[in-house]
């Protein structure tokens, strides 16, 4: 054979079937480089339910952060009477009032994002870039807002939210603090990590 | 001859047969024909590279005591702190050596953009650079995890969770980046490897490809002029001067000694830099379950991170989380066009009109005080300000191609100056 016999497209096929074959394979020994980096067994396994007991907690106070549920900081609060009314009442500069864009199980999608009213349940990671915000339940002028009402603070980026956990319009963060799976399994202990009657 | 040279001579006629070493040297050294009129802005190149130098050597020796999972890591960096013979030391090497990176890399990047040295023909180098630069970024993201003290844990939260923001994916994707559902020791554990291995290895390359890149074309210099352009009988750049030993023992040593003794005074004196270069948050251990009061990113990262709070508004129908990292990404990424936004006939600023010098002065003013309000408390003011700084930091970039073609250039000398 001589070049002048050269099929060039013949000499295409194989270079582009070579290059086909080879991508393939390097998809597909990506595979357990990329795997590797999902949560091991070990990670999975940690986020079973835990028990709290509620009966110490006072009202206006919070109970925690717990770790808990793939450790991460729960915040349990008990909400006055006054609390209460001004929550129904004072939405105006709320961005999601209804919870209709944020995460919480059915039972805590009302005006006080919980199952008893005056006990709040939260997942303490601030919707934005999950630092955990402060807890500044007194109404009073604050730095970050001469207005405040009581809520919660996140100092990593200034987001705001009110004694629900809901979240401010104009700040950073975009949902309302995260109500965890939970229920009552009698009137003083919590169970955070599980709905009731089922693994959530 | 005597017998010692003839020996010396033969033997590097044998290695030379075998591997280019003296052909090597003389390219990249001895003949290598800088611009005879580089300024102080030019000891920067040299300084990062010692300063990488620097980071490998202690990096390395680090890791002889250090302990890379969540139950070891505070506790082994007290043990290279108290216990190690010149833990201490090397350890504030280290940490005193990753601010000077940033800020010797800073300065080398604005001698770039005052200069025009990312204009053709050197498109590249400026690419390889700011790629070494993102290296960079990373390599000290990952490294700031390591001590495990609650500012690492909480910066690198922050800066994990950006990932959500991305639509779809995002929240998979924090989750795969960090191996487990919140921070942990899984996710120390693979930021030590590729702090260690990965990111060390990539900017290597980089760094000899940045290298290998300039001395293909040539260095620019303050004029902006090309010194090949004029060259003499033997094809020499009138206006340049071999690198070794004009630039390397006449030049650059100075510098290195100047820059040694400031570095010293700070690793020796004031390591903690006033809780800039190592804050004092971290000097309790990581908590998943508490913020520090103030989350401020080193001092190297804080521009991006004030642009990331800047952004508190929706649009689109995209969340404020998003549009801040669109901003903080595209303020990088930006960098990466300016050899083609910049539409001047000159390169340097001196001969460059008003419109430049002003965008250029706008530029640096932005980037400081982005930097000063990345490491305080937001407030509905700084907050605007922070959004008014970034508009300016982005109309350097974008109003360039207008600016750069519309205003009015001196003409550009035949030959370098001294001034």
């Amino acid at each position: 054979m001589t070049d002048n016999d050269l099929d060039p497209s013949r000499r295409n096929f194989l270079l582009g079937a070579t290059g086909v074959v080879g991508a393939a394979g390097v998809a597909g020994v990506a595979v357990p480089f990329l795997g590797s980096w999902n949560p091991s067994a070990k990670a999975l396994a940690a986020g079973a339910p835990i028990k709290i007991d509620i009966s110490k907690v006072r009202q206006g106070e919070l109970l925690g952060p717990i770790p808990a549920w793939r450790d991460r900081p729960i915040f349990v609060v008990k909400r006055s009477k006054e609390t209460l009314t001004k929550l129904s009442e004072k939405t105006d500069r709320l961005a999601d009032p209804k919870s209709e864009e944020s995460e919480q199980p059915e039972y805590a999608r009302n005006d006080t994002r919980s199952i008893k009213p005056d006990i709040l349940v939260l997942v303490g990671l601030c919707t934005h870039l999950k630092c955990s915000p402060k807890f500044k339940p007194v109404v009073q002028p604050e730095d970050f807002d001469p207005n405040w009402l009581g809520g919660f603070y996140c100092p990593c980026h200034g987001s705001k939210f009110d004694m629900a956990g809901r979240v401010y319009a104009g700040v950073p963060a975009p949902s309302n603090l995260p109500v965890p799976p939970h229920f009552y399994e009698s009137d003083t202990i919590l169970v955070i990590g599980e709905d009731e009657g089922g693994v959530s | 001859m005597n017998a010692v040279q003839k020996y010396f001579t033969d033997m590097m006629a044998w290695i030379d047969a075998r591997l280019p070493v003296t052909e090597t040297y003389e390219k990249h050294m001895s003949k290598y024909y800088a611009p005879k009129n580089f300024n102080t802005w030019y000891y920067f190149g040299i300084l990062a590279t010692v300063v990488l130098v620097l980071q490998l050597v202690t990096g390395i020796w680090l890791t002889m005591s250090y302990t890379p999972t969540g139950e070891g890591a505070f506790a082994s960096i007290e043990y290279i702190m108290r216990d190690v013979d010149f833990g201490w030391m090397l350890r504030y090497m280290h940490s005193t050596g990753a601010s000077a990176f940033f800020l010797v890399v800073y300065l080398h990047m604005f001698r770039g953009l005052m200069y025009g040295s990312y204009q053709k023909p050197r498109e590249l180098i400026w690419i390889f650079g700011m790629l070494i630069y993102v290296a960079l970024m990373a390599e000290g993201f990952f490294g700031y995890l390591l001590p495990w003290g609650n500012m690492s844990y909480w910066g690198a939260q922050v800066i994990v969770s950006l990932a959500e923001a991305i639509p779809l994916v995002g929240n998979e994707l924090a989750i795969w980046v960090r191996g487990d559902f919140n921070m942990s020791g899984i996710t120390l554990n693979r930021f030590f490897a590729l702090h260690v291995v990965a990111i060390p290895l990539v900017l290597i390359v980089l760094v000899f490809l940045h290298i290998l890149a300039l001395h293909e074309v040539g260095s620019n210099n303050p004029d902006g002029v090309d010194i090949k352009k004029h060259l003499d009988e033997e094809g020499r750049p009138l206006d340049g001067i071999p690198f070794h030993p004009y630039y390397t023992l006449g030049h650059d040593l100075m510098a290195i000694v100047v820059f040694l003794f400031v570095f010293c005074g700070i690793m020796f004196f004031f390591p903690d830099g006033g809780g800039y270069l190592l804050e004092p948050p971290n000097f309790t251990p990581a908590d998943p379950l508490k913020t520090p009061d103030l989350i401020a990113p080193v001092w190297y990262y804080t521009p991006y991170y004030s642009m990331l709070r800047a952004a508190t508004f929706e649009l689109f129908g995209m969340s404020a989380k998003f549009w801040g990292l669109v901003v903080m990404a595209s303020a990088i990424a930006i960098l990466f066009v300016v050899p083609w936004l910049d539409r001047s006939p000159v390169k340097s600023i001196r001969y460059k009109g008003m419109a430049s010098r002003l965008f250029l002065g706008l530029f640096v003013v932005s980037f400081l005080v982005l930097g000063y309000l990345g490491t305080v408390h937001p407030t509905p003011g700084r907050t605007l300000m922070a959004q008014l700084c970034t508009t300016v930091y982005f109309a350097y970039f974008l109003l360039m191609p207008w600016y750069t073609r519309a205003e009015k250039t001196k003409p550009v000398p035949e030959r370098v100056t001294m001034r």
